[in-house]
């Protein structure tokens, strides 16, 4: 299957210390990621290396056959993300927003692919207001909007279920997954929650002190590691990594 | 350069302003404040003053001059503050913007402002305290370039520092058009000030302007000279500016700086 994203030997420090530390990986169409790890392990740094907004200090990101060093604007053409940490200005409505970062990612019909996003994520009530008013769950469904604009071949998603009910936690979560299944998009997914991850993620990698020490099936590889759950593998990773490292 | 790119960055300061009555109201209101203080004044100096001089367009010619050039800077630096006072960094710099067009949205975002300040100066200063501006005959051409280039070289510097420095140093960049003033001779000669500081003023590309505007209201010529020296040191610091501009963006990309801004700095 074809890679949308690649990344490999990626490396970043911060005075010496290292946040990713080797790291590679390969995220393919249809496919969704997710990235895993305690707090501090690296998660976040890739996602901002792979948007263009940290660069590493070695090691390559392609999106599709773009390196994301020599063609930065190219490449982030064929993504899009949404954080949990990353909310859509406050002072700007929904449309406005829509249609501003329409603007930014060239997308073509924006008018009607603003009407389709707005739809789609169930904000036809919220297009006028500011996003600053809007509930935390109503604020990532609006993110989740913009990310969907360009229809893009790479979605980068961190936590963007955190805030949100199980009933429309849920509901974002079939839609990324007919994303994945029917547009070819891939999906690089951060989370927390384990459950979802199993439900939602065809492969998982963790990471742990900046390097993958993981990668698999979400539901086979509790079991390779003699683990019941993800969570409990997830608290492993966490707490005991070197138990784990081969 | 996407042209759709740098509209983007235009239209959002379009939708900020239109919903925004605390946006729109310094658009014009103190620069109106500025014209009323400054034509009162002139008209009083008018009064009192050796008959045979029109402090008019000398005073509140210049002051409406530099409005203008503080107009077009801060155009620049509150588009850039909006990113800023918004956290929205991370959401435009992970679009395919290119910095060159995130930097002429800032600019286009400037004039686009600038000239509401500019109909609402002029009209006070035209009507009640009968500016004419055709004093300045076409000299006025290249004046309102320098002071529109410096001010987009200033814009753009400020901007640049609050990017290095983090939302605090805001503070930093509102007063630098009342340091710069003294030295660019707004409101008297640059041969008024010490010797020290005219090397100062000869490097500050808005004196030649004003050096200018004061030889013209004093039934002489500017010197065209000069001014064309203006024009060549304003292209240069709006290059040098965005060089600065660029560099700063770039060590916030290595250091995490931009994907962590709102810590301000990373120690």
């Amino acid at each position: 299957m074809v890679s949308i994203l690649s990344v490999r030997d990626l490396r970043k420090s911060y005075g010496g210390t290292p946040a990713v530390d080797g790291v590679s990986f390969d995220v393919k169409k249809n496919e969704i990621v997710g990235l895993l790890g305690p707090n501090g392990a690296g998660k976040t740094t890739t996602i901002n290396i792979v948007l263009g907004v940290l660069d590493a200090d070695t090691g390559s990101v392609f999106v599709g056959d773009t390196d994301l060093r020599t063609g930065r604007s190219t490449a982030l053409s064929r993504t899009n993300f949404a954080a949990v940490y990353t909310p859509l200005p406050g002072n700007l409505t929904v449309e406005e927003n829509l249609r501003v970062f329409g603007l930014l990612y060239g997308v073509k019909r924006l008018k009607d692919r603003v009407d389709e996003v707005i739809s789609e994520f169930d904000l036809e009530r919220f297009r006028k207001k500011k996003c600053g008013v809007l509930s935390s769950g109503e604020q990532t469904r609006a993110s989740l909007a913009k990310a969907m604009l360009n229809l893009p071949e790479l979605l980068l998603l961190d936590e963007p279920t955190a805030s949100l009910d199980p009933a429309t936690a849920g509901d974002i979560r079939v839609k990324i997954r007919e994303f994945a299944a029917r547009k070819g998009g891939a999906v690089l997914w951060t989370s927390h929650n384990m459950y979802e991850v199993e439900e939602v993620c065809d492969r998982v990698i963790f990471l742990s002190r900046g390097r993958t020490l993981l990668e698999g099936n979400p539901r086979t590889l509790p079991g390779e590691y003699g683990k019941k759950t993800l969570e409990e593998l997830f608290i492993t990773v966490a707490r005991e990594p070197l138990s784990l490292e081969v | 350069m996407a042209f759709g790119r740098v509209y983007a960055i235009l239209l959002r300061q379009f939708y900020l302003i239109r919903g925004s009555f605390s946006r729109v109201v310094p658009l014009f209101a103190w620069a109106g404040v500025d014209m009323v203080l400054w034509g009162f004044l002139t008209r009083y100096l008018n009064t009192v003053a050796a008959p045979g001089f029109n402090f008019v367009p000398a005073l509140l010619g210049a002051v409406l001059l530099w409005d203008f050039f503080i107009r077009i800077m801060q155009g620049v630096t509150i588009a850039f503050f909006e990113d800023v006072w918004s956290r929205n960094f991370l959401n435009v710099f992970a679009t395919p913007i290119k910095i060159s067009e995130y930097v002429a949205g800032l600019v286009l975002s400037s004039v686009g402002t600038s000239v509401i300040g500019i109909v609402a100066m002029l009209f006070i200063a035209c009507f009640m305290f009968k500016l004419s501006v055709l004093v300045y005959g076409l000299m006025a051409i290249p004046f309102i370039l320098v002071l529109f280039l410096f001010g987009i070289s200033i814009g753009v510097l400020g901007s640049a520092i609050v990017l290095k420095f983090g939302p605090a140093a805001e503070w930093f960049i509102w007063p630098l058009p009342a340091l710069i003033s003294p030295f660019a001779g707004v409101l008297y000669p640059v041969s008024t000030l010490p010797v020290w500081m005219r090397p100062v003023s000869w490097i500050l590309p808005p004196s030649y302007v004003f050096e200018g505007l004061r030889a013209i209201v004093s039934g002489g010529k500017a010197d065209g000279t000069a001014l064309l020296f203006g024009v060549c040191l304003s292209l240069l610091y709006v290059f040098l500016a965005y060089r600065v501009f660029v560099k700063v963006y770039k060590n916030a990309l290595r250091t995490g700086l931009l994907a962590r801004y709102s810590a301000e700095t990373l120690s």
